[in-house]
């Protein structure tokens, strides 16, 4: 598998740092495994809105759709030593991590089968063997938890680095320049990856923000700016954000992103901005057809080939779907499960307590 | 011998520290300082800074490092200077601790503890003089512990340090100085207390006092004033107030008949009020008056030393208590 080279749609923008070359190596095997991986991500957020509208997916539910080049870029320069968390917006970083579309729509559902058991929810995902800490549903707060495993991997000095998720409506929180003046401290493996969609719910960023270069508001810790819509580009600035972060703490990641779906399922992304605006991103920056381009100009594959390869993932999401809803909600004995680790034979109780109560183990 | 809360806990640290190097502190002037109240004296030249870690003034940032570092798998020992200040962090111990291991269905473990000192000190003022006990004991997925003596300080934080569980361990500044007898079961490294179990720290017979932390002391000289007049108090420590030991409350209240709740913190949606409501619903048959509570006065705490005093329970309205639910307070006239 020859080495291709590409150049990144745009140059990186470095804060207080020289940022990495626009020259990216890549292979005939990566770019047709981001091209499926991608599309696997697309049409499994396209499959969860229809669920979500038949009434199978309850809750909130946030859709990924049009960011995946982050994930996928991501996982293309990291190992996983290393650790990811992020918000709410998780199904995509969890199958980036090595979860299955089984879990996923079965943990949508509420089902045994679920990579929470039906327990978490939507917001919910983890696989920690795989270094995915969550799946984090109060915004910001997950920017502490992930420095706190970066001062873990330090303290145990295992040579792996954190890259904790954000949006740009989090970008705004107090606790993530306290976390952010503690990392810089104490030297941590942290790295602050700003996924800036553009909107915090229906909040654009300059209502919210008074500067909304993301990258520049770490002012004594370094940043980037990275078109996260080219999966090479982030691919490259999280190569050079993770061997940065080993030897000189943290540094913050902007990822210029965007959502075609609302900020949830009761969103419908559409009263705060415009439908040109939507299509405009998806004609000019849509990370999959930029994918496709690059694999056609390097005649790595035809384009029914690829076409191929969207049925088969077609096919792949629906049938993991239909063994998601023949998994059973889980065993009401579940309800009293992983309150702790060492329950201590204490007793716990349901609405009635005369009626149902449970002695935790 | 006896030995002082301060010297129990800080040893309880030092030899939880020396024997899993996966236990480190970190919180305001824990290190350099010798910490806010000298209880992590001496731990940062034993242990070196990476493992005793001063950080900035900024709860929510260092709760949440904290959290992050136990799901990691290190065993952090997370100090508040006071409990008023985990409110900046009230999110990471509840949404970031309590609930991990649920959501994750099991993956996610928290092995946590958040300790410093909580209640009323003295001549503070409001913001600085507030017990969370009932707060934290409410969230399924903490676990609250609440030592009095020097035995419960060691055994109790060992206990908690040991657990795989986030633990909300909350002590208090007026017993830091004060020195209790200690043997040399409890002077053992290996020493170690169970979660969950309270402690019979008087026995009696006609009326059952349930507290926690300073409050025990003030049940313990209200029954030894009371056995004068006759009447013998049980006085339960509770130790534990999440898992709460509803089994050894009812089985006292099922021996003497009478409960007075004791505690420090406001009264509505207290921890007496969920003990009272326990015993309704455990022991209703047994109750010989009306379960009495005692707590702190239903404001927020006054600075001025007269208002102070009325807004915490006092010995005296302990006592006044035990009476009523002993009829022995009822005057004769209205007797005849």
């Amino acid at each position: 598998d020859s080495i291709i080279t590409v150049e990144t749609s745009i140059p990186f923008t470095g804060h207080n740092i020289e940022p990495p070359s626009r020259t990216v190596e890549t292979s005939s095997f990566e770019l047709l495994t981001f091209f499926k991986d991608m599309a696997t991500m697309r049409r499994m957020e396209i499959a969860a809105d229809s669920l979500y509208k038949s009434k199978l997916i309850r809750g909130f539910c946030h859709l990924y759709d049009g960011q995946e080049a982050v994930s996928i870029g991501m996982e293309a320069a990291i190992t996983r030593k290393d650790c990811i968390i992020t918000a709410y917006r998780d199904h995509c970083i969890y199958l980036g991590r090595g979860g299955t579309l089984v879990e996923t729509f079965a943990e949508l559902m509420g089902r045994q089968a679920g990579c929470s058991k039906g327990k978490g929810g939507s917001m919910h995902f983890y696989k920690k063997e795989n270094g995915f800490y969550g799946g984090h549903g109060i915004v910001g707060a997950q920017v502490p938890l992930g420095c706190g495993l970066a001062f873990g991997q330090k303290y145990n000095k295992d040579e792996a680095v954190t890259f904790m998720m954000y949006g740009d409506g989090a970008a705004n929180q107090g606790q993530l320049f306290e976390a952010l003046n503690m990392s810089a401290l104490w030297d941590l493996p942290a790295i602050l990856v700003c996924e800036n969609n553009h909107y915090g719910m229906g909040t654009a960023e300059w209502r919210a923000a008074k500067s909304a270069a993301y990258y520049k508001r770490g002012d004594y810790v370094p940043g980037l700016k990275v078109d996260g819509m080219d999966a090479l580009a982030v691919k490259q600035a999280c190569k050079f954000a993770k061997e940065h972060a080993l030897k000189n703490g943290p540094i913050i990641l902007e990822m210029d992103t965007y959502r075609y779906h609302g900020h949830s399922m009761s969103d419908p992304g559409s009263t705060y901005r415009t439908r040109d605006e939507i299509s405009g991103v998806r004609q000019e920056r849509d990370p999959i057809e930029r994918i496709r381009k690059l694999v056609l100009s390097h005649e790595l594959a035809t384009e029914k080939e690829l076409k191929d390869i969207e049925k088969e993932i077609r096919k792949e999401v629906d049938e993991a779907i239909a063994k998601a809803k023949e998994s059973p909600m889980p065993e009401p004995s579940e309800l009293f499960t992983n309150v702790y680790v060492k329950g201590f034979g204490t007793e716990s109780f349901g609405a009635d307590r005369k009626e149902v109560r449970a002695v935790l183990l | 011998k006896e030995m002082t809360v301060r010297d129990a806990l800080n040893s309880a640290l030092d030899e939880e520290m020396s024997a899993d190097p996966k236990v480190f502190i970190m919180g305001e002037e824990v290190g350099e300082y010798q910490g806010a109240y000298k209880i992590t004296k001496g731990l940062l030249d034993k242990y070196g800074p990476e493992r005793v870690r001063d950080t900035p003034i900024t709860e929510a940032g260092f709760t949440g490092i904290g959290v992050g570092a136990a799901y990691y798998g290190l065993k952090p020992v997370v100090e508040f200077m006071t409990f008023n200040f985990s409110m900046q962090a009230i999110d990471h111990i509840i949404n970031s601790a309590a609930k991990s291991n649920y959501m994750s269905a099991g993956q996610i473990s928290v092995p946590i503890v958040f300790r410093g000192p909580n209640g009323a000190a003295a001549g503070v003022g409001a913001q600085h003089s507030q017990c969370y006990a009932s707060w934290y004991a409410s969230v399924p997925g903490l676990k609250v512990l609440t030592p009095y003596s020097s035995e419960d300080a060691r055994g109790l934080l060992k206990a908690a340090i040991r657990d795989p569980d986030p633990v909300v361990f909350l002590e208090n500044e007026l017993l830091y100085g004060e020195s209790f007898p200690v043997s040399a079961e409890i002077l053992d490294s290996s020493f170690c207390l169970p979660i969950g179990k309270a402690k019979i720290e008087r026995e009696g017979k006609d009326v059952t006092i349930t507290a926690f932390s300073k409050m025990v002391g003030y049940a313990l000289q209200a029954a030894e004033i009371l056995s004068k007049e006759g009447i013998s108090v049980e006085v339960i420590n509770l130790r534990s107030i999440r898992p709460l030991d509803r089994a050894a409350i009812n089985a006292s209240v099922r021996k003497t008949n009478r409960l007075v709740t004791l505690e420090e913190g406001f009264p509505q949606h207290g921890v007496g009020a969920e003990i009272c409501a326990s015993v309704v619903e455990e022991s209703f048959a047994y109750l010989d008056a009306p379960v009495e509570r005692i707590a702190g006065a239903d404001v927020p705490m006054p600075y001025a030393a007269n208002l102070e005093r009325m807004a915490v329970p006092q010995i005296e309205d302990i006592v006044r208590a035990v009476k009523r639910v002993c009829y022995r307070s009822v005057p004769l006239a209205a007797t005849a």
